[in-house]
């Protein structure tokens, strides 16, 4: 392929064997962009017996993977992993870097970028090239949009959410490369994984929840936030937070929503004692239904959703979670 | 004698933060006026150095980058227990992205000498990049692990910690000297004291200028930054027409159960 510009990469996760979906999501950009730049797009993927994974990649964009394939690969390694990026971006020169936000996503990627001397973009929520083809990576922030661009440095390096993109169509027929690395062994060893334990996450998950209840610093305190834990519990919803509501430690990280935090698409979402900031905003992604609670009648939540209630949410919800209770058994006794 | 380094950031106050919008019309922030304070998750960090310091023979260096009112939460954190601050500032370090921040602080790291332990909170929460740990750590040659949410073993130069993950952890052995980014969950950070103000009033804050940290102006701020804001652009947000439920408390409960129903949620 002739082409002026050097690939779009991916640095992929896979974690049990099991592709991140964010990782698939941004195949979907890099094949956007290696499009309308005329070149490749190629994966970074590392583990143990991840053949399968690899060809999902391809299915879904990717023209050519990297695949770093061995049991010292099975977990993330933070030297092992950095040098292997590292060593294959410098011999590639790749144009763009992306790599999903996860745990080990915030912790690769500066760590990439750093070696490679380069600018590293977080939380972006949409990827365009400009006039001069030079990768406009936007985030939104104080209300707005900013564009940030990394003008002169190579490779232009991103991180974006889980969720933030589509996931593609896998395409079975589509076919492409795979290219065994070699994995380096005159590492350091100062830092090392011992091991990653994972629990099955307790109540509804976010990210597939069809009814979400987020909650922020309108609760005022723990007794406040209990009571936006119930109505989610009532509602079988999963529960989600503002950033203020984790800084008080109501909430666990987990369960922020947000630029920073995760990316969730109910089919209705009821904010509670929140105020419909940007930056928490963004992260609900095509809501058909959304209802506040808010005692403050000209927050600028009530712009952003379908169904106000003027309340103090400490006094209401109680009294709704009676009502939604009466209701349930009300339409047990009846069927 | 364990050497600690916290790097500390002056943060808009989270509080008001959000008041700082993007003018539609001139495409510049209005309200740019809001007070610093210390970025909450660096009183993670620094309380983590504190802990360790009643634990072991330790001294604490805080250090900052930023303008000459940083000045003030350097202060902050002598009065907290810290031994030594320092302030990197100069006009030539302003407009610094995450990396000429980190490459700037490394520089003062390197200068201030001994360090074995360096702590950062896991990200500002103006900027909430998380890069700047593990970016000092790359231009230091040391290891990193970030998102620390306890310290598990720190007697000897092997230290193990548990790092946050998704519904998890990871467990990590790492050599000092090394650098770790903190979280909430690490511990509880202490509140201020009237003996800590009072002694803090006796300790000096070392100010560094880009002289004196004897790097290029090529390398830090705007200039040695490889990302810059290309355009600022005012959103329209996801305006919706709202329909307020009014009537007694009573009523309203009614009106959004129904609506609950129509929606299929209950
Ligand atoms: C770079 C960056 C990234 C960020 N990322 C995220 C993110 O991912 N997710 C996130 O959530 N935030 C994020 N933030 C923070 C975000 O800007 C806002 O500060 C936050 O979303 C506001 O949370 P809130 O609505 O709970 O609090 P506030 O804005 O303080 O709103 C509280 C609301 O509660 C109402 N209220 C008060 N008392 C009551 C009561 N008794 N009953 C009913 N209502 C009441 C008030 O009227 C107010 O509207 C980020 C900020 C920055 C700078």
């Amino acid at each position: 392929m002739g082409t002026d510009h050097r690939a779009v990469w991916v640095i992929a996760e896979q974690i049990n064997c099991h592709l991140q979906s964010v990782s698939l999501q941004l195949i979907g950009q890099a094949r956007k962009l290696a499009d309308q730049l005329g070149t490749l797009v190629e994966a970074i993927l590392l583990g143990d017996k991840i053949e399968q994974p690899a060809r999902q990649l391809i299915a879904a964009g990717a023209d050519r993977v990297y695949l770093g394939n061995a049991p010292e690969l099975e977990v993330y390694q933070p030297e092992l992993y950095t040098q292997i990026a590292v060593n294959l971006a410098s011999e590639q020169q790749p144009e763009i870097i992306l790599i999903g936000s996860t745990d080990m996503g915030r912790e690769l990627a500066p760590l990439v970028a750093a070696h490679l001397k380069t600018g590293l973009t977080a939380h972006c929520i949409d990827f365009v090239l400009d006039k001069e083809l030079i990768l406009e990576q936007r985030i939104p922030a104080y209300g707005g949009l900013l564009s940030i661009v990394c003008p002169e440095k190579r490779p232009q390096m991103a991180t974006a959410a889980k969720g933030v993109f589509a996931t593609p169509e896998p395409d079975d027929s589509r076919t492409g490369e795979i290219v065994l690395i070699d994995i380096p062994t005159d590492l350091p060893g100062r830092v090392k994984t011992l091991e990653i334990i994972r629990e099955e996450p307790q109540g509804v998950p976010l990210e597939t929840a069809s009814t979400i209840v987020a909650g922020g610093a309108g609760a005022g305190d723990i007794d406040g936030w209990k009571d936006i834990c119930e109505l989610a519990a009532v509602l079988n919803a999963a529960l989600g937070s503002t950033r203020p509501a984790v800084d008080e430690g109501w909430a666990e990280l987990e369960t922020m929503i947000g630029q920073s935090g995760k990316m969730v698409s109910p089919e209705v979402y009821i904010g509670v004692g929140l105020s419909g900031e940007q930056q928490h905003m963004v992260g609900i992604v095509g809501a058909r239904v959304m209802v506040a609670i808010n005692n403050d009648d000209k927050s600028p939540i009530f712009e952003q959703v379908d169904y106000g209630i003027v309340d103090d949410c400490r006094k209401f919800l109680p009294a709704l979670i009676e009502q939604i209770k009466q209701y349930e058994e009300k339409k047990n006794t009846c069927e | 004698m364990l050497n600690i380094v916290v790097c500390v950031k002056a943060v808009p106050d989270p509080k008001e933060a959000c008041n700082i919008k993007i003018d539609p019309d001139t495409k510049t922030l209005l309200r740019c006026d809001v007070p610093l304070v210390l970025n909450p998750l660096d009183k993670h960090a620094m309380e983590a150095a504190l802990q360790l310091k009643a634990q072991f023979e330790a001294r604490i260096s805080v250090l900052s980058m930023g303008p000459p009112e940083a000045g003030n939460i350097v202060k902050e954190c002598l009065a907290l227990g810290a031994d030594q601050g320092y302030l990197l500032s100069d006009p030539a370090f302003g407009g610094a992205d995450a990396y000429a921040t980190a490459f700037t602080l490394a520089k003062g790291i390197r200068k201030i000498g001994s360090f074995d332990v360096i702590f950062c909170g896991m990200a500002s929460s103006d900027g909430s990049t998380e890069w700047v740990g593990p970016e000092i750590a790359t231009f230091l040659g040391l290891p990193v692990v970030t998102l620390v949410k306890k310290i598990v073993e720190c007697k000897g130069a092997s230290w193990i910690v548990k790092a946050s993950v998704e519904n998890g952890y990871r467990l990590a052995q790492v050599k000092l000297p090394a650098v770790f980014t903190v979280t909430r969950e690490l511990n509880t950070p202490r509140t201020l004291s009237f003996s800590g103000i009072i002694k803090a009033r006796k300790k000096d804050i070392d100010h560094w200028s880009l002289d004196e940290l004897g790097v290029s102006s090529e390398s830090v701020g705007l200039k040695g930054s490889p990302t810059i804001v290309s355009e600022l652009n005012a959103q329209e947000e996801n305006k919706r027409q709202v329909e307020i439920l009014t009537g007694t408390r009573e009523e309203k409960t009614d009106m959004l159960v129904q609506k609950l129903v129509e929606a299929g949620v209950i």
